[in-house]
């Protein structure tokens, strides 16, 4: 099933996929509406849209993972019927997934060329495919072992396998779903590299994103999609920023970020001493001030995540933790959790959410010591409890009784965060709070975390976005190879300084 | 007032929104009633049914056990090895003749079994989790070492109760009735009431299918998923001891072949309630049904002409496999 990599040819002119009056419906909901739009070679096509606005289902129907509901898709201008993946693959359209679709337990190169193995006679070639995924995932910027197995990679370097996957296929039309969601800032910049690349060479790239900076930087034209519309498609150069998120939420979006009071002599609630994880983070020290927000950078690798899960008993570690003073010592979560320190995974959907239950179970599972009556669990309490949370956290969900995998990720997030703050924590340790969100939520997330360190909890952010940290964070410490390598505050709160101190070097000499 | 409002969600559900896969055991069950009735008339008698469903006490009591092995994502492959080694247990127990009061004898023998049981279970949990061993792989070690003791303590042949005090004494625990009812069906039903309590309204239980349904999740939300787990094993094993209660009295003998090949039946019986293999989903009265299922369709088998009864081994292993693609089938529709 090779397919004729130098016969795709590059015809200049025509759009080479062309949507034309798309509908796409599930049972009674229509979640795209007469959507037409094209790509030309050498184009790249931003799509943006708030989370459910319908550009994912867009990209799959574009991608042959959906069929339309009404429409029709147009190849160099010819009608065509996609009839799966498989069959967009041989016509060169290819898909980079938002999610990460590997095999855990096989190594980087049989991922890569997973379905698609060098033959050797009768075996495959390992050595081949091993030097071929090294040096497709060296195109990308990054270094990574290719005989690792996928389970070790961070979530970053697994979306940097599954790009190198995907490009190895010929293609004339590459579609990115959200390509940069849980990549740093520095691996974003190679992926807009490559990505600059492939349309030189007349390959035409759909793109989504919300990232919008990112967008006005890598876009020729931005289509912008609000619930299953086109709502605009513009030329970016028409477009700056903050238009696009105008467009995107339909109303002027002032300020994503919320006014906090300035710097206070705060009262320390939490410090660290001298604490190591393993393998991941060493000898980090740092305190935490009551009503403080904490960022936490650096790079993906750089142990952030691993550091915080050793602080609450989610991975073996060493080291002093004072609370209030009081030394404290969490084998597991549950000691941390009475403790008062509340973690939410970056992992939303594989460590944060019981996908498959629904609201209700997820709301209490952290704190269903309090929703005891006698020997059972007190639903009507439950159901009590999630109403306040669906209005406190403006949780959208069609039904009460829907299922948490069926939430839109920003509606996840608040799910997590109200689950979270139904123990009552007095420390809150939010991992990439905003990864894969839209805009809307966003600030609503930025804002949550406000109203909580003004009611005198403690907040530690850790996130690869430096805008966020900068926009709502006191501090910001910096890590680099499990080591916290400096901190910033006040002034000296930028990009640039957070660059320097993440990479170790000059951010002129990081680019 | 919340409970009003809890009630009235209820009654705002629509037919759509009834799952499919938790009716399908009792309508397959319903159906065989029918088709048993229609190939015997026999069959639909009172005493035939009572009968059929009194059998089917060992495997549905063990079956509640493993729905909450399996609905915490596990399995225990040793429970027929267990009910052979704890029935032993027991019966030589009681031969010893250390206490001399039958009555007396009776009751700590069988609290002893019931010790026995929880203790077996005890450690399979413990070697799954402490010793991160698949389940699979630790239960059939289990499996082997529980038969093989058995088999080295009747060496090879039968451990009969000598008892006939004990035995004439202890007989109706599984040939009596109250106001007409078989007393292993009572106790079915009490451990399939006080297992449906314990997976749906308690704390535990909820533990139990969060741990099922995504192992991290439950560990980042502060549940002792080790314990958990353990905790499973241990009432799958005092699920087989309170088996064991019933299966003494009746034959009063255990030999190597007890309870051979009892965890097929009981995991296929729990399969065919609806609970999920995979984890996260428990149905306690459906596991209940899918004993009931694999009881009927032997007894239709016994009484009608047209298939030998010596296929019931294959007929059975047939229903595991229709199961899961009715079950299969029904996840798609809705």
């Amino acid at each position: 099933m090779k397919a004729p990599a130098a016969q795709l040819s590059v015809t200049s002119g025509g759009a080479m996929l062309e949507a034309v009056g798309l509908s796409k419906s599930f049972g009674p909901v229509e979640v795209l509406k007469d959507v037409s739009l094209a790509v030309y070679p050498g184009e790249v096509h931003a799509i943006i849209g708030e989370n459910g606005a319908g550009k994912s289902t867009l990209m799959k129907l574009l991608a042959g993972h959906l069929q339309p509901t009404r429409g029709e898709l147009q190849i160099d201008g010819e009608t065509v019927t996609l009839t799966g993946p498989v069959d967009a693959e041989r016509r060169g359209i290819v898909l980079v997934h938002q999610e990460i679709l590997l095999a855990p337990d096989l190594t980087v190169a049989q991922n890569v060329y997973l379905g698609r193995e060098l033959p050797k006679g009768i075996v495959v070639d390992d050595r081949a495919m091993n030097e071929g995924a090294r040096q497709a995932i060296r195109n990308l910027g990054a270094d990574v072992d290719p005989d690792v197995v996928v389970r070790r990679l961070s979530i970053a370097q697994r979306q940097l396998v599954q790009i190198a996957r995907v490009l190895l296929v010929p293609h004339r039309v590459v579609i990115f779903d959200e390509p940069t969601a849980s990549l740093t800032p520095i691996e974003t910049r190679a992926l807009l590299k490559v990505i600059a690349d492939i349309r030189a060479k007349g390959v035409g790239v759909f793109y989504i994103s919300h990232r919008l900076p990112e967008v006005k930087q890598i876009a020729d034209k931005v289509t912008v999609l609000r619930d299953g519309r086109v709502v605009a498609s513009h030329s970016t150069n028409e477009l700056q920023p903050v238009d696009m998120a105008r467009l995107m939420v339909g109303r002027d979006v002032a300020k994503l970020y919320p006014d906090r009071h300035a710097e206070v002599a705060r009262e320390t609630i939490l410090e660290v001493a001298d604490f190591s994880v393993p393998g991941f983070a060493q000898h980090a020290s740092f305190k935490l001030g009551k009503g403080e927000i904490l960022g936490f950078a650096g790079l993906v690798g750089a142990g952030r995540t691993e550091l915080m899960e050793g602080l609450v008993g989610l991975r073996p570690g060493r080291g002093v933790i004072h609370i209030n003073g009081k030394p404290m010592q969490f084998p597991h979560v549950d000691a941390s959790l009475k403790a008062g320190i509340a973690y939410l995974s970056e992992d939303r959907k594989g460590k944060g959410l019981l996908l498959t239950e629904d609201l209700r179970v997820n709301l209490t599972l952290a704190s269903l010591d309090k929703f005891r009556r006698g020997l059972q669990i007190d639903r009507a309490k439950e159901h009590v409890a999630l109403d306040s949370a669906i209005g406190e956290f403006d949780i959208r969900a069609s039904r009460k009784d829907m299922l948490a995998g069926q939430l839109s990720g920003g509606n996840q997030q608040k799910l997590l965060l109200a689950k979270m703050m139904m123990t009552d924590p007095s420390i809150i340790i939010i991992d990439e709070p905003t990864r894969g969100i839209d805009i809307g939520t966003k600030e609503q997330i930025y804002k949550f975390i406000a109203v909580l360190a003004a009611q005198g909890r403690s907040i530690i952010v850790v996130s690869s976005e430096m805008q966020e940290l900068i926009g709502i964070c006191d501090r910001i410490m910096v890590m680099r190879s499990g080591r916290i390598v400096g901190a910033v505050t006040g002034e000296h709160m930028n990009e640039n300084e957070i660059v320097v101190l993440a990479t170790g070097v000059k951010s002129g000499e990081a680019a | 007032m919340t409970d009003l409002a809890a009630d009235t969600r209820k009654v705002q559900k629509s037919w759509k929104d009834i799952d499919l896969r938790a009716v399908a055991p009792f309508v397959a069950l319903a159906l065989l009633l029918i088709l048993g009735a229609i190939a015997n008339p026999n069959f639909i008698s009172i005493d035939n049914l009572l009968n059929v469903i009194t059998r089917s006490a060992f495997i549905a009591i063990i079956a509640v056990g493993a729905t909450f092995v399996i609905s915490a994502g596990g399995l225990d492959l040793s429970v027929g090895s267990m009910v052979a080694f704890v029935a032993s247990l027991t019966i030589m127990f009681m031969n010893s003749g250390v206490i001399a009061d039958p009555a007396t004898m009776l009751v700590v023998a069988m609290v002893l079994a019931i010790v026995i049981g929880a203790a077996c279970g005890l450690a399979n949990g413990l070697i799954t989790t402490r010793g991160s061993i698949e389940p699979f792989i630790a239960t059939l070690g289990t499996m082997g070492i529980y038969r093989g003791l058995t088999t080295w303590l009747s060496q090879g042949g039968a451990i009969t109760l000598r008892s006939p005090d004990i035995h004439s004494l202890y007989r109706p625990a599984y040939f009596g009735a109250v106001l007409g009812i078989p007393v292993p069906i009572i106790i079915i039903v009490v451990t399939a009431a006080v297992g449906a309590f314990v997976l749906h309204k308690t704390r535990f239980g909820r533990h139990v299918l969060a741990v099922g349904s995504n192992e991290d999740v439950a560990r980042y939300s502060g549940i002792p998923v080790e314990r958990v787990r353990t905790m499973t094993y241990v009432i799958q094993g005092l699920c087989v001891a309170v088996a064991c209660l019933l299966y003494v009295p009746r034959l009063g003998s255990t030999s190597a072949t007890t309870g051979l090949m009892w965890e097929l039946q009981a995991i296929t019986a729990v399969v065919v309630g609806g609970t999920a293999l995979r984890g996260g989903v428990g149905r306690i009265w459906g596991t209940i049904c899918g004993a009931f299922v694999l009881e009927i369709v032997g007894n239709i088998m016994l009484l009608s002409n047209f298939v030998s009864e010596y296929l019931i081994g294959a007929i059975q292993g047939a229903i595991i496999i229709v199961a899961m693609l009715v079950q299969r089938s029904l996840v798609r529709k809705s």
